[in-house]
Order: C-alpha cells, then sequence, then structure tokens
C-alpha cells in the first residue's frame, strides 16, 4: 500500500473485506511462496497433468483437451504471450489449463448461447457467430485441421515446431490463409486468442494467471479496489502486490477466526447503510 | 392454469420504472404486483466483495445480462437481407433479473436537451426540410421539456444524482453545462471526485475554447439518504461498476432507492422468476384485463389487474405489444401502422490517446459515470448548416476503470500478439486513456422491430427481429465528431491517437452501446405512434408503456434520466388523471 494510506481508512472504504495490512504473509504474497510442480508429460489422453505451476499445493490435472491438444495449446499460448525479460509467458501462467477449465463448463457447451437453427454459417462477420459448434467443438476441430497443416506442411504437430514456424502459422490462421475443411480458421484463431488474453489477465481463480503474472506485468491491482483517498492523487504510481478473490477470502476468513464468537459465514450481514454511513463519514472526515 | 386475486395494477419488468410506479401506486392507496422474469438480488449477499470484483464472470460471461439461449432477438441490415440470430450479444447487453439493466449501468444520468423533444420541428424550422432526408422519420415526443422539469427532478433526488448545475431557473451556472435546460434546483449531491485523465481532458479543452463540467453520475459522492428515505453509499472508485452490480449500495439502482420503502408496503407483492408471456384484451380489444406469465416452476398463472404497466427493457416491451396484438405493428412498405416503428440506438465514436512522456492516469480507479464532458456538439448546439445532419453528441473522458481483460490498448502499427504487443500493453497499460463521442440516431423508415418468421425462444414465441443500420446523419456525425476528437487529443499533448469512427454498416459483435430506443414511441398523433404523452396505449387505453422504447429517436446521452422522468410523469398523470376516470388521458 502507498505510505500515505491510513489503514482505518481502507477498512473503512472496503466494507466487508479487510485490510491487506493484517493477511498473513503466506496469503499477501501467496503468489510467491507456492510450490511449483513439474511440467508433467501424461501418457493418458484425459486428466493428465497441467505443466503451470499449480495454484494449490496438489497439481492440476487437464479435464477435457487430450495430451495432443494440450501440447498444442500450451505452445501456442507461449507464442501468443511469451516470456520475457518482462515475466511470465501464457504456459507458465497457466493460459491453457484456464482454457481447458472453461471448455469443461458452461462456456464450453455454449450454455448461453442460442443454439436453434436454422444455421447460416458462412453468414457475413456482422452477423456474429453463426456455427452450430460448442467452443469444445471449435477447439478439437481446430487443434486437428491445424496439427493436420503442421504435419503436411513440416513434417511435425504444432508443439514440435521451433517458434519462428509456430509464429508462422498462428499468423496464417490469424489471417485467414488456411482453409480447413471443418472449420474457419479464423474462428478457430480468435476463440484462441480472445481466451488466451483472458487466462492472462482473468482472476486466477480460474487457473490462469498464475501468481498474478498478467496483472504484475500491466500494474493492476486486482480485487482489492477501493479507491477514494487516491483517485485524486494525480500523475502519482500506484504501487501494491495485487489482491486476487481468493486472497480476500482467506484474509477475510483467517480475521473472522481471529475474531470470538465469528466464523465467515457471519462475517457480514444484510448492508446496513446507517454503519456503512459513519464509517464513510469518520474515515473521510465528513461531519 | 390459475388465476390470481385481481390487484389494480401489474408491472411486466421490476427495474427502474416498475418501482418507480409500484411506488407511486402503493403510495395512493393502489395495490400492485411486480411480475419479474428473472431472480431475485440485492446489494447483499448478491452483490458482496470480493466476488463481485469478477471480471471473467461479470464482464467476459455476461452474468448480469440477459440469457441468449432462452431468449435472443434476429437481427439483419435492411429488409433485403434474412435476419439471423444474434447467438451471443455483444453490441448491446440487455440486463436480466430484479433492476434490469438499472444493476449493471454506469449511472450516467442526463437530461435531454430541450431541442431533444422538438427534433423534427426544430430542424425543419431553423434549416429548412431538406436537412432531414426522405427516409428520416424522427419526430417530436409530443411532450416539451419544460413539461418534463419537475419529473426529471424528481428523479434526480430519489437517485442522488452527483453533478453541477450549468442553468438554474435560466441563469447560467461557473461549472456546469451551459447547453442544458433550465433545471428548478441544484443537483442532490456534489459532483465526484476528478481523476487524472479527466484533468487532462478539462484542460484540453479548455485550451480549445469549449465548456467542460461533471459528467452527472448515479454514483453516490456522499452518504445520500433519498426522499424515500433510502440511504445510498459512497462511491469509493472501485472501478467495477459498468456490467457489474455495486457493492458498496452507491449506484443507485431500483433495489437501493425504492426497494427499502417497497418491502414494507402491504400493498406490494413482488413474484421473481415469472415470465410473463402476453396481455390478455377482452372481446373488444380495447382493454386489457390480465397478464399470463410462467412461474418459478413453468405453471401458467394468470394476473388480473385494471392497469397493466409494461415496464421492461426497450426490445421486451415492444416483443409484448406485438405478441399480444396491442397496436397496429408497423410496415415499412407502406410506412403504416406504429408498433416497432422509429427504431434507434447510438453512435461510439472513439479516440485512445497513448502518452510517453511519462505520465501515469491509473485508470483502473474510476466509477461507471465518473467523468467529464462537454455539450458544445449535442442536440443543436451548434450551427449544423454547413455539415448536413442533425443531433450530436456529448464528447466525455469516462473513467470507469480499466480491468485487463478488457482493456489493455496498444498504438497504432503492434502486432495483435507475441513479445512485441506483450511489451507494448505492459508499457501502455497505465500511459493510455480514451475519449468518447457518444452521438444521437435518427430515425428511419427502414429501421425497425417485428417479430421474426422463422426463430423462436424457449417459450416458443417468435423472436424478435431488428432491422436496423446507420443513416447518412450518423455517418456524417461521426465523421464530424472524429474531427473534434482528433483536435482535443492533439491539445492533451499526445503522443499518438488512435481515432475511430463509424463502420459503413452495423455490426452485432463488438460492443457499443445498451442504448437502444424506440418501437413504442410516444407521440401526438394516433397514426403515428403507440402511446400518447403518458405512455398510454391509443388503442387499449389501460396499458401504459414506459421505457426507452417510448423515444422517438435516440439523443446523445445515456437514456436513464429521461427514462426515470417519464416514468414520474406517467404515474403523475394516472394518478392525478386516470384512477379517477379511467380512459383516454389525450
Amino acid at each position: 500500500m502507498p505510505d500515505d494510506v491510513s489503514r482505518k481508512d481502507f477498512v473503512a472504504l472496503i466494507g466487508t473485506a479487510v485490510a491487506l495490512e493484517t493477511l498473513p504473509a503466506r496469503v499477501a504474497v501467496a503468489g510467491e511462496t507456492i510450490p511449483v510442480s513439474t511440467a508433467a508429460e501424461a501418457a493418458t489422453p484425459s486428466n493428465h497433468l497441467a505443466s503451470a505451476p499449480s495454484l494449490q499445493s496438489e497439481p492440476e490435472a487437464y479435464t477435457y483437451l487430450t495430451a495432443p491438444e494440450s501440447a498444442f495449446v500450451e505452445a501456442a499460448v507461449e507464442r501468443l504471450i511469451p516470456a520475457d525479460e518482462l515475466g511470465p509467458g501464457g504456459r507458465e501462467a497457466g493460459v491453457a489449463f484456464y482454457i481447458d477449465q472453461q471448455l469443461s463448463g458452461q462456456f464450453g457447451y455454449a450454455a448461453k448461447m442460442y443454439r436453434r437453427g436454422p444455421w447460416v454459417p458462412d453468414a457475413p462477420a456482422t452477423f456474429g457467430y453463426q456455427l452450430p459448434l460448442t467452443p469444445r467443438e471449435v477447439y478439437r476441430l481446430g487443434i486437428a485441421a491445424t496439427n493436420a497443416h503442421c504435419t503436411t506442411t513440416y513434417g511435425k504437430t504444432f508443439e514440435q515446431l521451433n517458434g519462428a514456424h509456430q509464429d508462422d502459422v498462428l499468423t496464417a490462421l490469424d489471417r485467414a490463409q488456411l482453409q480447413f475443411e471443418s472449420i474457419p480458421a479464423k474462428t478457430f484463431f480468435e476463440m484462441l486468442y480472445g481466451n488466451a488474453v483472458e487466462g492472462f489477465f482473468a482472476d486466477p481463480l480460474y487457473g490462469g494467471n498464475r501468481n498474478k503474472a498478467g496483472w504484475k506485468l500491466v500494474g493492476f491491482p486486482g480485487a482489492a479496489a477501493a479507491y477514494y483517498p487516491f483517485i485524486e492523487k494525480h500523475n502519482v504510481p500506484y504501487r501494491v502486490n495485487p489482491q486476487s478473490i481468493a486472497d480476500l477470502q482467506q484474509a477475510e476468513a483467517t480475521a473472522m477466526a481471529s475474531m470470538p464468537g465469528m466464523t465467515a459465514g457471519q462475517s457480514a450481514g444484510p448492508m446496513d447503510m446507517s454503519v456503512h454511513h459513519a464509517l464513510a463519514k469518520k474515515a473521510l472526515g465528513v461531519q | 392454469m390459475a388465476t390470481m386475486k385481481p390487484v389494480d395494477a401489474v408491472t411486466i419488468g421490476f427495474g427502474w420504472t416498475g418501482g418507480i410506479l409500484a411506488n407511486e401506486l402503493t403510495k395512493a392507496g393502489h395495490t400492485v404486483v411486480g411480475l419479474e422474469r428473472g431472480e431475485f438480488r440485492d446489494t447483499y449477499p448478491d452483490f458482496a466483495v470480493p466476488g463481485v470484483h469478477d471480471e471473467l464472470a461479470y464482464a467476459i460471461r455476461y452474468k448480469l445480462f440477459q440469457d441468449a439461449s432462452k431468449e435472443t432477438l434476429t437481427f439483419r441490415h435492411n429488409p433485403a437481407e434474412t435476419a439471423l440470430p444474434i447467438r451471443q450479444f455483444g453490441a448491446f447487453l440487455p440486463g436480466d433479473g430484479l433492476g434490469g439493466a438499472g444493476v449493471h449501468w454506469n449511472g450516467v444520468t442526463w437530461r435531454f436537451l430541450p431541442w431533444d423533444f422538438e427534433t423534427r420541428s426544430r430542424s425543419i424550422a431553423r434549416y429548412g426540410a431538406a436537412i432531414l432526408g426522405e427516409d428520416c422519420t424522427s419526430a417530436d415526443w409530443g411532450i416539451t421539456y419544460d413539461e418534463l422539469e419537475p419529473y426529471y427532478d424528481k428523479f434526480e433526488y430519489l437517485a442522488g444524482i452527483a453533478g453541477r448545475a450549468g442553468n438554474l431557473k435560466g441563469k447560467i451556472q461557473p461549472g456546469g453545462n451551459p447547453f442544458e435546460g433550465p433545471r428548478s434546483r441544484e443537483y442532490p449531491s456534489p459532483p465526484q471526485k476528478q481523476s487524472y485523465a479527466m484533468a487532462v481532458f478539462d484542460e484540453a479543452v479548455h485550451k480549445l475554447g469549449y465548456h467542460p463540467f461533471p459528467q452527472p453520475s448515479a454514483n453516490s459522492s456522499q452518504p445520500y439518504t433519498n426522499p424515500e428515505g433510502a440511504q445510498l453509499g459512497l462511491c469509493v472508485y472501485c472501478g467495477y461498476c459498468e456490467r457489474f452490480a455495486c457493492e458498496m449500495g452507491a449506484k443507485a439502482s431500483m433495489q437501493v432507492t425504492l426497494l427499502p420503502k417497497l418491502r414494507k408496503s402491504p400493498l406490494f407483492e413482488l413474484r421473481t422468476n415469472s415470465k410473463v408471456l402476453k396481455i390478455n384484451l377482452d372481446s373488444t380489444k380495447k382493454k386489457a384485463v390480465s397478464v399470463t406469465y410462467l412461474d418459478a416452476q413453468g405453471r401458467e398463472q394468470v394476473q388480473p389487474a385494471e392497469m397493466i404497466f409494461v415496464t421492461a427493457f426497450v426490445f421486451n416491451n415492444v416483443h409484448m405489444l406485438l405478441v399480444s396484438e396491442i397496436g397496429k405493428p408497423y410496415d415499412p412498405v407502406t410506412n403504416t401502422g406504429v408498433v416497432g416503428k422509429n427504431f434507434a440506438y447510438q453512435t461510439g465514436t472513439s479516440a485512445t490517446l497513448f502518452f510517453d512522456s511519462g505520465k501515469v492516469f491509473n485508470l483502473f480507479m474510476g466509477s461507471g459515470a465518473l467523468g467529464t464532458v462537454i455539450d458544445d456538439f449535442n442536440g443543436d448546439n451548434f450551427d449544423h448548416g454547413r455539415y448536413g445532419f442533425i443531433g450530436g453528441a456529448d464528447i466525455n473522458q469516462n473513467t470507469n476503470g480499466a480491468r485487463p481483460v478488457q482493456f489493455h490498448p496498444v498504438p497504432p502499427g503492434t502486432p495483435r500478439w507475441g513479445g512485441r504487443w506483450k511489451k507494448a500493453v505492459a508499457h501502455y497499460y497505465n500511459r493510455t486513456f480514451g475519449i468518447n463521442a457518444q452521438g444521437g440516431v435518427q430515425a428511419y423508415r427502414g429501421n425497425y422491430l417485428d417479430l421474426d418468421p422463422t426463430y423462436t425462444d424457449i417459450y416458443g414465441q417468435p423472436l424478435l427481429r431488428m432491422t436496423f443500420d446507420w443513416g447518412p446523419h450518423e455517418h456524417k456525425q461521426s465523421a464530424f465528431m472524429a474531427g473534434i476528437n482528433a483536435k482535443i487529443a492533439d491539445a492533451t499533448g499526445a503522443s499518438r491517437t488512435i481515432v475511430s469512427r463509424l463502420a459503413p454498416h452495423f455490426d452485432v459483435v463488438p460492443y457499443q452501446s445498451t442504448h437502444v430506443t424506440g418501437g413504442a414511441i410516444m407521440g401526438s398523433e394516433p397514426l403515428q405512434s403507440v402511446t400518447n404523452k403518458y405512455g398510454q396505449s391509443w388503442d387499449v387505453s389501460n396499458v401504459f408503456v414506459t421505457g426507452a422504447s417510448s423515444f422517438p429517436q435516440n439523443a446523445g446521452y445515456n437514456p436513464t434520466g429521461t427514462v426515470g422522468a417519464l416514468a414520474y410523469h406517467t404515474a403523475d398523470a394516472v394518478l392525478k388523471k386516470y384512477v379517477k376516470n379511467p380512459g383516454p388521458l389525450a
């Protein structure tokens, strides 16, 4: 936190969350202290291990992508967001695992998409997505078609290519220079690209953005957001250790456990605005 | 099917307008049932931190938005095309659940200009009819700013709007919007704080001789108790506002401003998870008797009522009238009929400013409606004679958060991905801000809503079909605003700028604005409008329609202030005139 931030102000302003300064060290710097699992090359096609450092103490396993598919996605997200002197890339940030988890859930099954026919898949782009394929199917077909192209052109699958050739393949997908029978190359690329950006910047609870690599790259403070005292400090950098939703929930649970007679579930009753007003006025010096 | 106990009034949808009408009617002693298709939700526990600060769930996976797998609409640019379903929302994001779009909104709360209500007649008077063009069906509203002023005031005090008056009873005030219509009193709350990006914008537009002022905001700038006794919290500039719900009770919504009082009223009953399928008419087709809805378990229920208020989102209001056969559907070929007519939208002409000077903007601090605005090029605030279009845009710097999945701008010439992209994202994330011209859209003969002949929703009803494309006024306006944006960007000292303008054709994919309007427009002529100025159906006088579906065309402002004012205007007419003598009010 910036030096001039009063802890009392922050506690008052963040409402039901708790002050970051009270976090136990293992939570406040959770990213740095989590053990890094070794990259697993699973022999079985499903439930094989993710190669990024685990979010939890146990390593995580892929649930939708097969081993060849996860190898493809891990390689692709690392080219889209490469590791460099600024920090981790897509692979280390867990972006492939994020994508796998998304494909295993509501997004993967297109749960909120209108999916009744008739279908007009070749409609102009201004009509939006018009394919009957779910995101799960888009990945399955897109990876297979791209790998077939790689095998024909280079004699290797995508993840076996060198970085320059991988970039050539991704560029060809991005520019719709490849024609696949099963799926438009551009459709597959746009989904992969969009999901990679999500996985790099979304809250770590979804399996990507490991160690808040994406947030640290840009200086985004994360979920602990209450800036009343700071927003008028113009042109002054705001540097904090970013906090995720899990960090804040953990901190709240820890704080509640230390209070006699309280459990986390009791921490916040229906919001009492008069209490909130009193806190806000006190913190802000308003009479 | 069961028939429920009759009540005085039922609302179809329960957001801002349903809440306002229910509150006014119950205060006057009438029984009201609010029917809401979505879930019940309130500040606690539904919007509690830290869970609500989740960009993926709320902003990307659309937690608070209409579920397109259940209900969506179809789209085409013109009648020669075959409309296709909007399979996932993009350009606009209709809300879902109690409070509607008034939960995930930003909170920008305008009054429209006096000119906006008399767009057609004032344009013709100043420039001659030729400026409209032959297909332009923009119209006067049948109500004036002066008639609506007391109701704007009422809504602003309900919602605790933070702002600075620019025109108090005709006297121009320093620091406010000098172009606004006269207001009877100051805003209830002082303006919000100023971000650095706003300050840089403010200085630049001052230099150019324009007139900046704080954007009117429903993000509370002080602890505030409204006339209904409800308390608003204090906005802490968390930067999770647009597409999110407010954990602080600081963003005005139906829940925050009205629900505490409504929940105590024995005359009011709220039924959530209740999807209204249609309004039932009697044999004369001149009177509505009830609504049919599906309850949470999917059972059909009938709720009889003396008055029926159509208080859902624009699309749902128009859909409800069409499936209930209230009013004659609009036919663009013959230019007859009214329901679905004058569908309009909003233009966005933006600029992204990149600074290599070392300035840092901390845009992740902000609130939905936090902004500085100029109104010099809105409405008819400047001479359009040379430019050949009518209407205009507010031009704003809106500091409404910078969650990184959505916000990671890079300068022109940067690749879309790879090492150079990553470096540019890291460098510019905190050295960039945007400005936006939010422009009005005129109504045209070919832009309208009707029922789709092919696609249906999960209830078996036809989807609403939207036929829409940008017209000549919008293209000319956007080109003009792009020029102003470039001038402003230049005056800020930005190193590089991306200036956008309207694409040749409307595209449903990228988010643009949820400010859709029209289709159930108000007016002074039954052959030209769906309702009179009270929102009362010309055809079925105990059906009232509220919301932005009433706008005959769209202004260069966010709609909610006007939506709230119109709801209060309707409530007042119902209570003062209609209930004493039911029948047409005009």
